[in-house]
């Protein structure tokens, strides 16, 4: 069996699964380790490589991992196979991209009763682009909805192949798998790298380990690295002493190093990811090389939005925790925020929804945080009149005065679905400000439509939108593509006058009104009666463009107060005042915390309690 | 009727009290300088109106499993002589002459006018009734006629409440109320001819299927009958009596508060025409003098004693309340023992609180005093929004508006 550090590169097939959520890709990934021996069929768990809980419950891997399998192929030479298992979403397509690039190879894992996913499509087109070999293969080819024939012949079209030569295994029964292992070492090219050059491996991930500090995992492009001696980051010049040097089989294991074409981790005794990041350049701090390898950008957040605690105490712990989170994830970013409305928080940066999304269930899972989030939203630039530039990413930052432009992050987005749904999906399309690029059909029933889009569309709700137009069927990918200028405005919220910081948004001027319109009803709805008249306006600066009462309540007051009323009375007044003291004041209206929670929830007012 | 009220369901938990009824030394100190009174709680019915949940009991309840009766009230005078002869012990040497006397339940006048007369004589031997006493009895209009006036002021009453709630026969049927309309204003006269000096009826607004036209009948009815006192209340649907039941189930629509601030403001139009002046968010007098005078105890922080089952007293500081039920509450007297169920203490921040939350709903209001530096803030607010009187609150006083009556609560929070 080949040994870490002394493998022929020839010996060594790196490779990748690119799957769409729900396609199998895990579980091929269980099969594989079982087959190749290196977890033993009592030690199988489901899932083994996703780590996080929640990536076992929704099926998706956040971070990439990498495993090295040894496997002895039909020719009787043994091989080593470095899985590397990439993230499966939209938001972290940069993640995708580095996983792809330590790769020479792609497994195109579909699921053969659904066909290829935009998702897919769109880590395709970049493996492609790498120039990876790809391996198509029909996943679930055991269900009976199972439809191999029409997909194979799909998949074929799309990467320019014969349907012959797409694979057909069942990741659940194992059916087909170790012809596909074999099918890798025929198909993929093994890595080629200079031996003896100045060592350089590109990080295609880096985790955050309680124990251990970061984690990074690298795959060595030329020369070797070893233990003992000190590494630089490329792309800020840092060194750092290396601690230890191993492979993952798949549990973490020390070797001696690591050498051309090589996957493994690194340990340098460095606490936080940022200062390891993922597509840098690893190389040895005493005659390194002095070229990095292509294709590094740092982390770009795109969609923000503020957190906030429910419980104003919380805040020292939500702080806490975002920066244990972001020990682990360099794309996260954030800073701290103030909202007349909803107290003290922080307006954090994400990769997209998803990041988003997850980063907000960590924090209420991991760190017991209740939490209320801002309707997300993206970065604008905006240029005054009077030559100044503004970024902005909170609206209610929106600069006042006399704006020249607004520029908002447009972005490319592939929707793939069945023919049936053109229609809805033009009129989502176009109802979110879309530009049609073009349209093709995959295969007789299945179109791929190529819009651009602006970000901030497709932020709020679209992918509900288009789940629920095309039943589900519809997938969507996109891929940032620059920016625009927009006709934009910020629309505030008012209650009594006074502006309602967390409801401020950046809309098209098209939609201002119908924003206006729908946040004003309602608020109207979710606050209580005060003991004034109330009014709830959407303005445009400050023209009025929408406005709802909330009339005063008449009543409040118990009729009856005698002698065995009296305690109950004090203790029911007093119980009264601690609920007060729980709301949230704008100017003099008491607002409680749960009619800013709906009103910034998507649904529209009242389905919440409903659903109870 | 001062047992419970219309109070959403908050749990009235407090500490033992001792066996003897023993009260703390700082509330016994200055007992007599403070006014005193003595409330006797009768906890009758003949049947259960289905809008009550206050603690009365028909003679059905009143029978165990076996048929035999728990309690009874041809034994209850007895029992509420025995409790005054406890109210003397724990007061001690105290010179406690009682000023006002209230007898409610229930359904007081269920018993023989004797009986209230025995208990008032026991007041009266116990602890000296005040020349000048107010003493009243609420009165269910079925259950008197003249004759029985004329006994109840023989016996020395000198004050009858009758509960009339409606001159509408469809608002007395939701209410399962039995009196003939007319009945009340009737009894109204057999009162003044027996020679009664006060005579108050209770009214209530807000029943399902009451109109507008039906309340101002009511207020109208009540007026005509010349009573010098008349107390209005909103109809609560209480958790747990039929009334609720059948709007649970759609029977019958409860009305909007919008509806009953417009019902009391209708009361307050009608009643001020007719030369009743409100004194408390609930009441209306002819004169000073109609005021009652036992209820303004209630409010001013006054001493009373409570007796009977379920009924709450109040010394110096320190509040208790009986056990409900009649049996319970006969079997702790017969055993020698209070029949107190347990009691609160209060601390200078309640007093302050129940001070604030009292005064302010009489028409003198309460001290800007009383309030801290918030309080006072939000009692400017409050006179900005209307809701306390501007004029008023510059001679040093938070008095209620007619739109701030309806929103004591709330002021009561802001001001607290």
């Amino acid at each position: 069996m080949p040994q870490p550090n002394r493998t022929d590169p020839a010996l060594i097939r790196n490779f990748c699964i690119i799957a769409h959520i729900d396609h199998g890709k895990s579980t091929l990934a269980d099969r594989m380790l079982q087959l190749t021996g290196v977890v033993e069929d009592r030690q199988m768990r489901a899932q083994y490589l996703d780590r996080m809980d929640i990536e076992r419950e929704r099926g998706i891997t956040i971070k990439s991992q990498a495993v090295r399998l040894p496997f002895t192929a039909v020719d009787d030479a043994s091989y080593v196979l470095n899985l590397i298992d990439t993230p499966g979403h939209v938001d972290f397509s940069y993640e995708v991209s580095r996983s792809l690039a330590a790769c020479e190879g792609a497994v195109l894992l579909v699921d053969a009763a659904q066909g290829i996913e935009a998702q897919t499509l769109a880590n395709l087109y970049l493996a492609l682009e790498n120039d990876l070999a790809v391996v198509p293969v029909l996943n679930k080819i055991d269900l009976p909805a199972a439809q191999p024939e029409k997909y194979a012949a799909e998949l074929a079209n799309i990467i320019g192949c014969d349907p012959s030569e797409v694979l057909r295994v069942s990741a659940k029964t194992g059916e087909g798998v170790a012809e596909l292992l074999n099918e890798i070492v025929r198909r993929v090219p093994p890595p080629v790298g200079d031996a003896d050059a100045p060592a350089r491996a590109m990080i295609f991930d880096s985790v955050y380990d309680t124990y251990r500090g970061v984690v990074t995992y690298v795959r060595v492009v030329d020369g070797q690295l070893g233990t003992r001696e000190r590494i630089a980051m490329m792309s800020t010049g840092a060194t750092h002493e290396m601690l230890e040097v191993g492979v993952i089989s798949p549990e973490p294991t020390r070797v001696e190093g690591l050498g051309v074409g090589e996957v493994g981790y690194l340990i340098t005794g460095v606490k936080d990811v940022r200062q390891s990041r993922v597509g840098d350049t690893v190389t040895s701090a005493v005659k390194g090389a002095t070229e990095m390898l292509s294709g590094y950008q740092d982390p770009k957040p795109m969609v923000f939005s503020g957190l906030y605690p429910i419980e104003g105490t919380d805040y020292p712990v939500l702080r806490d925790a975002l920066e244990k989170l972001q020990l682990n994830d360099a794309a996260l970013v954030f800073e701290p925020e103030t909202s007349a409305a909803l107290g003290f928080g922080f307006r954090c940066g994400f990769l997209g929804l998803l990041h988003l999304e997850i980063t907000r269930a960590r924090l209420e899972r991991e760190f017991n945080l209740d939490l209320i989030s801002t309707a997300p939203n993206v970065v604008y630039q905006v240029a005054m009149e009077n030559g100044e530039e503004h970024t902005v990413t909170n609206p209610s930052e929106f600069p006042a005065g006399k704006i020249a432009e607004v520029r908002e992050p447009v972005v490319r987005g592939t929707l793939l679905a069945p023919a049936d749904y053109v229609g809805p999906i033009m009129e989502l399309c176009q109802a979110r400000r879309g530009v049609l690029l073009g349209m093709d059909y995959l295969s007789e029933d299945r179109v791929e439509m190529r819009y651009t889009l602006p970000l901030a569309e497709i932020v709020f709700d679209f992918f509900d939108q288009l789940k629920s137009r095309t039943k589900g069927y519809a997938s969507l990918d996109y891929e940032p593509s620059g920016d625009q200028a927009a006709d934009l405005v910020k629309v505030d919220i008012l209650l009594q006058g006074e502006t309602v910081d967390a409801f401020s948004a950046i809309v098209h001027k098209d939609k201002a009104y119908s924003y206006g319109v729908e946040m004003t009803k309602k608020l109207r709805e979710l606050i209580p009666r005060q003991q004034f008249e109330v009014p709830v306006q959407a303005a445009i600066g400050s023209r009025v463009i929408a406005r709802e009462n909330i009339r005063a309540i008449r009543k409040d007051v118990l009729s009856k107060c005698y002698g065995g009323d009296i305690s109950r009375k004090r203790k029911l007044l007093e119980k009264q005042k601690e609920g007060k003291k729980r709301m949230k004041m704008v100017g003099r209206v008491e607002v409680p915390q749960e009619a800013f929670i709906s009103a910034l929830s998507t649904e529209p007012a009242g389905e919440k309690d409903k659903k109870k | 009727m001062t047992d419970t009220g219309d109070m959403p369901s908050v749990p009235l938990d407090g500490d033992p009290v001792p066996r003897d009824g023993a009260l703390p030394a700082h509330s016994l100190e200055g007992a007599g300088t403070r006014p005193f009174g003595v409330y006797v709680h009768v906890p009758f019915c003949v049947t259960r109106c289905g809008y009550c949940d206050f603690n009365t009991y028909t003679a059905d309840e009143l029978r165990s499993r076996d048929g035999s009766a728990t309690a009874s009230r041809e034994t209850y005078a007895g029992q509420a002589v025995a409790e005054l002869a406890l109210a003397r012990r724990v007061l001690g040497d105290a010179e406690v002459p009682v000023r006002t006397v209230f007898v409610g339940g229930g359904t007081p006048t269920l018993l023989p006018p004797e009986d209230l007369g025995r208990i008032l004589a026991a007041v009266d031997t116990e602890f000296g009734l005040e020349a000048g006493a107010e003493v009243t009895t609420e009165a269910n209009p079925e259950t008197v006629d003249r004759d029985y006036l004329l006994r109840l002021r023989d016996a020395g009453f000198t004050r009858v409440s009758f509960g009339m709630q409606s001159a509408r026969p469809h608002v007395l049927a939701v209410l399962d109320r039995t009196h003939t309309p007319g009945r009340p204003e009737r009894c109204v006269a057999w009162a003044r001819e027996a020679g009664f000096e006060h005579v108050n009826l209770d009214l209530i607004y807000g029943t399902p299927g009451e109109t507008d036209e039906d309340w101002a009948e009511s207020l109208r009815a009540a007026v005509a009958a010349g009573p010098d006192h008349v107390s209005a209340y909103s109809l609560i649907v209480e958790e747990g009596t039929r009334l609720a039941a059948r709007v649970r189930r759609g029977e019958l629509a409860a009305p909007d508060d919008d509806t009953m601030a417009d019902r009391y403001l209708m009361a307050d139009e009608l009643l001020s025409a007719a030369g009743l002046r409100w004194y408390e968010v609930s009441n209306w007098a002819a004169a000073p003098d109609a005021r009652s005078r036992h209820n303004l105890l209630y409010w001013t922080g006054g001493d009373w004693w409570g007796v009977g089952p379920g009924a709450h007293s109040h010394v110096g500081g320190t509040r208790w309340w009986n056990v409900k039920h009649p049996a319970a509450y006969a079997a702790r007297l017969a055993g020698g023992g209070t029949p107190a169920q347990a009691r609160e203490v209060l601390d200078a921040a309640d007093r302050r609180f129940e001070r604030i939350l009292l005064e302010l709903r009489i028409a003198e209001g309460c001290p800007l005093h009383l309030l801290d530096d918030a309080g006072r803030r939000a009692a400017k607010e409050a006179v900005a929004d209307g809701l306390l009187d501007e004029a008023a609150h510059a001679h040093g006083r938070a008095v209620l508006t007619l739109r701030g009556r309806l929103l004591a609560d709330a002021v009561v929070r802001d001001l607290t």
